[in-house]
């Protein structure tokens, strides 16, 4: 989900991800940096994403990752019902409320 | 069509993520630069975020696979390679998995063959034959009459047939030869429920009293053998014994009647039968000569049959003394159901000890297995410090042990199968046809499958335990498993010990056996048939009465004494281990000739003069039969020692008198020699013989033999004979063989086991061997150090040797005992196989002690020899 969140602002290649994801998580998330990638083929395999060979701004031959129509659906669906889950997880663990 | 493509772009999908890997890396490794690292620290901190580059990319890849499936075919494919490059040590695993399971698929196959094989027929399991009594005992036939009373009378049946088995001379143009058919009841094939392949069955509808349906059904395969498969044989005439039967149709392929082993040649109206053999069972409630099987209507249990039908039994006895006694007991019909079949009870025995044989065979492979994966510690330690999971390795090796019993199941099954189809080809009983369906089929080889399977995991479940335990860090520095994690060391004692029992007990039975097989030779048989030639036939094929019949046999008599080299010759209706029949005997005065009545039954024998002689049978007292003694005078006999105590004690029997029935009166007139008349197991039986000029009651015989005593060799004796037999009468089909002939085929079930259980010896000898030897030389190449310390320091070649093969050798003993134990309780089992022994003979057991002592010695030589070779300097320097 936050890979394809991610990828939904602009298309990126595997290092600028994990770096995207370090800084927008504040370093809160230290996972290692290997993990993404196969999360990366999994994505790639659903249809999710789709990957091609680049040059990038520091003319290096990279694979930039860009989200699928599919995968927007996908993330669309994913987040509400994340959403949904984190509100009923709330309201569960706000007692005053009731 | 998604995971089509991926079969083919993968390659690309792989080399993009490595690639991809290494870019990020590299990025990685130069922003790290940019804050100041070197290089060297750079690409270890990179590596460290990164984490395991191979597990990544091995997930990553395996994504793209079908993950359980792939794995596993990439074990296989490594398993393989491994293998490979141990084919000493694959080629032993494969052939003694090869030999256990073969084994036990020849058995199996035998077993499934002969037992559990259910009749050809469509719904046989509501197909039941009723048996006298209470079905044990083997008597399982019934009377024209009962059966006629039990298929009219009671109600639990819808149909029930009843059939004998008839040899009869069957002539299709000029030849006239031997074979072997059915008399059926006219609904047999309707209640069977078959179709004819070609033509019609006869019905019931066809029976119109005796004689009234000269209708011949074909088997299958003999309209095959006989007659080409012709459309045209539908209307043609064959000859029965001379009398001329049409016809009418070919039964269904792959239905060969309702017996064992015995496939008829034909059916034919059973009411005709009378026409064929001059002999008709038809009338008499007490001629016991017809099986009897029916289908049970839906719903009526066999156990409710048995009841009803033996209401019905007490009935009829009722209204009629004959059937006095009379009971039934409904079973299923086929070899299923025959509960005490000693065959089956010998095969299921077999069936046990071949599993022992793959036991121990299994044992084997686990004791190989565990060392082989000693060997490989250092190996495996090292793939499970680079991230392999445990259950990653045991799952290695257990693809590895499965993929090795596979292969030896499949080579096993595929000797198992050569073996079985020249088994099934075996005519162990002349020109009878007997034929086993013993070819392997779907059930065969799902259990060889599951066996293998079953081994596979038995021994590579061993070593798992190994693995499991396994201290990585010790392991990479030792290079072996340490001694700790070896506590499995007394469980390979345990399985030695389990091995050298299971070999212990073969080698008994199989001892047990061949000794059992020794002792039956030389049992006395009460004639001597070496060097008898037979020739047997049944005049009746060419038309002979009972009259003309023995008057031919007497020309054929004179015309084999005329051989040159013969030097005694008579005839007989038939001989001991020939077949023949036999009578109720009842005392002088008996009225009421009514089976409760009668004193014994006894075998019966009509001999001509010069018989005794010419068998080699002594005559205690009295005197041989002349020719004179014929119908014009008093009935005489001539008994034999059992039958002289069994009806007058310890009488004088010369000149004593007994009846078979009213008009059947005899006076003894000598007294012979017990002897075997069936099987070289037999008790002592009542027998009796009667000039084959008088005949039981005055019923001459048309089955003929003529029996010659000649030096000559075998093959001039037999062409001499037919010359001489087919020069009196040419028309008759004769069959001649040699006696001994006859009494090695009674011994064929025996020889068989003996043969089966020695094999099964000597393969359990032979794992047992490869098992000690592997043992002892385990323990000597891990202590051949601290054996070389102690020659060193001065310890005498015994003491070495006992500190080294002391374990195997106490093992050895203990599992010999234990196996010994095992035989001796299981005597009774082996008595089934084999009679004349028992493992409780001191022979036997000194035999297995000495034989399991020379395994012991044989296996620990080799070993023993490189202790004693142990260079102390050498092997100190090392």
């Amino acid at each position: 989900m936050m890979v394809l969140q991610s990828l939904q602002r602009h298309p990126m290649h595997g290092y600028a991800l994990v770096q995207h994801i370090k800084q927008r998580s504040n370093e809160l998330l230290q996972v290692e940096e290997g993990s993404l990638y196969p999360a990366l083929q999994r994505l790639l395999k659903e249809g999710q994403v789709k990957a091609e060979w680049e040059i990038s701004l520091s003319n290096r031959r990279v694979r930039t990752y860009r989200i699928t129509p599919a995968g927007k659906k996908h993330l669309e669906r994913e987040i509400s019902s994340f959403e949904r889950m984190l509100e009923g997880i709330t309201l569960v663990l706000s007692p005053s409320e009731s | 069509m998604n995971w089509f493509r991926q079969l083919f772009t993968r390659n690309r999908i792989y080399s993009d993520l490595s690639e991809e890997i290494e870019q990020h890396l590299a990025e990685k490794v130069e922003a790290l630069m940019a804050s100041g690292m070197s290089h060297p620290q750079a690409e270890q901190a990179a590596r460290r975020e990164f984490g395991n580059v191979a597990r990544v990319s091995e997930r990553g890849r395996e994504i793209w696979m079908w993950p359980r499936i792939e794995s596993i075919l990439a074990d296989i494919g490594f398993a393989i390679r491994k293998l490979r490059k141990s084919p000493g040590f694959t080629f032993t695993a494969i052939v003694t998995l090869a030999l256990g399971i073969g084994a036990n698929v020849v058995v199996f196959s035998v077993l499934n063959g002969l037992i559990l094989r259910p009749l050809d027929v469509p719904q046989p399991e509501n197909l039941f034959q009723v048996v006298h009594g209470n079905g044990k005992g083997g008597w399982t036939s019934q009377s024209y009459r009962d059966y006629l009373d039990y298929r009219d009378r009671d109600l639990s049946f819808t149909g029930l047939m009843a059939y004998q088995m008839q040899r009869v001379g069957l002539s299709v143009g000029k030849s006239n030869t031997r074979s072997w058919g059915y008399a059926a009841s006219g609904n047999y094939f309707d209640v069977l429920g078959l179709k004819p392949t070609l033509g019609r069955f006869f019905h019931a509808t066809d029976e119109h009293g005796p004689a009234s349906a000269p209708f011949i059904v074909l088997s299958y395969d003999f309209w095959h053998r006989q007659f080409n498969a012709s459309p045209d044989v539908l209307g043609q005439t064959i000859q029965l014994n001379q009398h001329p039967f049409t016809i009418i149709g070919v039964s269904p392929e792959g239905f060969h009647g309702t017996d064992d082993f015995f496939w008829p040649d034909y059916w034919f109206p059973l009411l005709n039968a009378a026409q064929i053999t001059g002999s008709d069972d038809l009338p008499w409630r007490d001629h016991y000569s017809f099986d009897v099987i029916g289908r049970l209507k839906p719903g009526v249990t066999p156990h409710q049959a048995t009841d009803s039908l033996n209401a019905l039994a007490t009935q009829m006895a009722k209204e009629d003394r004959k059937d006095d006694g009379l009971s039934a007991t409904v079973i299923q019909a086929g070899p299923a159901g025959k509960t005490d079949n000693p065959m089956k009870k010998a095969l299921l025995g077999i069936m046990l000890l071949a599993l022992l044989v793959l036991l121990a065979a299994c044992v084997n492979l686990a004791s190989i297995f565990a060392a082989r994966a000693a060997d490989r510690s250092g190996e495996l330690a090292i793939r499970m410090a680079i991230g392999s999971s445990r259950w990653h390795i045991l799952r290695q090796l257990l693809t590895e042990a499965v993929l090795i019993s596979i292969a030896g199941g499949i080579a096993g099954t595929f000797f198992a199968r050569l073996l079985l189809s020249a088994l099934s080809h075996w005519q162990p009983f002349g020109d009878f046809p007997t034929h086993f369906l013993i070819s392997p089929d779907h059930r065969v080889y799902f259990v060889a499958m599951a066996l293998s399977i079953v081994c596979g995991f038995l021994f590579g479940l061993i070593p798992a335990r190994q693995i499991w335990n396994t201290n990585v860090l010790q392991t990479i520095k030792t290079g072996t498993l340490q001694s700790e994690t070896f506590r499995g060391f007394a469980l390979r004692d345990i399985l030695l010990v389990v091995q050298i029992a299971v070999c212990t007990l073969l080698v008994t039975a199989s001892l047990v056996a061949v000794r059992g097989m020794r002792r039956s030779l030389q049992v006395p048989l009460g004639f001597q048939p070496h060097n008898v030639t037979l020739a047997q036939a049944d005049l009746r094929m060419a038309g002979y009465t009972g009259e003309q019949s023995v008057a031919l046999l007497k020309r054929m008599i004179d015309a084999a004494s005329a051989i040159p080299g013969v030097t005694a010759a008579a005839g007989a209706d038939s001989v001991p281990f020939q077949g023949g029949g036999g009578w109720f005997v009842y005392r002088w005065g008996t009225t009421e000739f009514l089976p409760s009545h009668m004193a014994f039954g006894a075998d019966t024998y009509l001999l001509s003069p010069g018989y005794l002689q010419t068998a080699g049978t002594r005559l205690m007292v009295g005197r041989d039969f002349t020719w004179h003694d014929d119908k014009s005078t008093p009935g005489v006999a001539i008994i034999n020692e059992a039958f002289a105590h069994k009806l007058f004690g310890n009488q004088s029997a010369i000149g004593q008198r007994f009846m078979l029935w009213a008009t059947a009166k005899y006076e003894v007139v000598g007294v012979v020699e017990d002897g075997k008349y069936g099987s070289l197991v037999e008790d002592p039986q009542p027998a009796m013989f009667f000039p084959v000029t008088q005949g039981p009651g005055g019923f001459l015989p048309t089955r003929a033999v003529v029996i010659v005593r000649s030096q000559l060799s075998q093959d001039q004796i037999t062409a001499e004979l037919r010359k001489a037999v087919t020069g009196v009468e040419p028309n008759v089909p004769y069959a001649i063989a040699p006696w001994d002939d006859a009494i090695d085929r009674s011994m064929v079930p025996a020889r068989a086991a003996t043969v089966v259980l020695s094999i099964m010896g000597m393969l359990a000898a032979m794992l047992a061997i490869t098992g000690i030897f592997g043992m002892a030389s385990y323990s000597v190449s891990k202590r051949l150090k601290e054996q070389g310390i102690r020659i060193a320091l001065g310890a005498q070649h015994l003491q070495v040797m006992r500190s080294t093969l002391g374990r195997p050798v106490i093992l050895l003993l203990i599992g010999s005992v234990i196996g010994l134990l095992l035989g001796v309780f299981t005597s009774s089992l082996m008595s089934h196989l084999v009679a004349y022994a028992t493992p409780r003979d001191p022979l036997i057991l000194a035999g297995v002690l000495f034989t399991m002592l020379l395994l012991g010695l044989l296996a620990s030589f080799i070993p023993a020899r490189r202790t004693l070779a142990i260079d102390p300097a050498q092997l100190l320097r090392e």
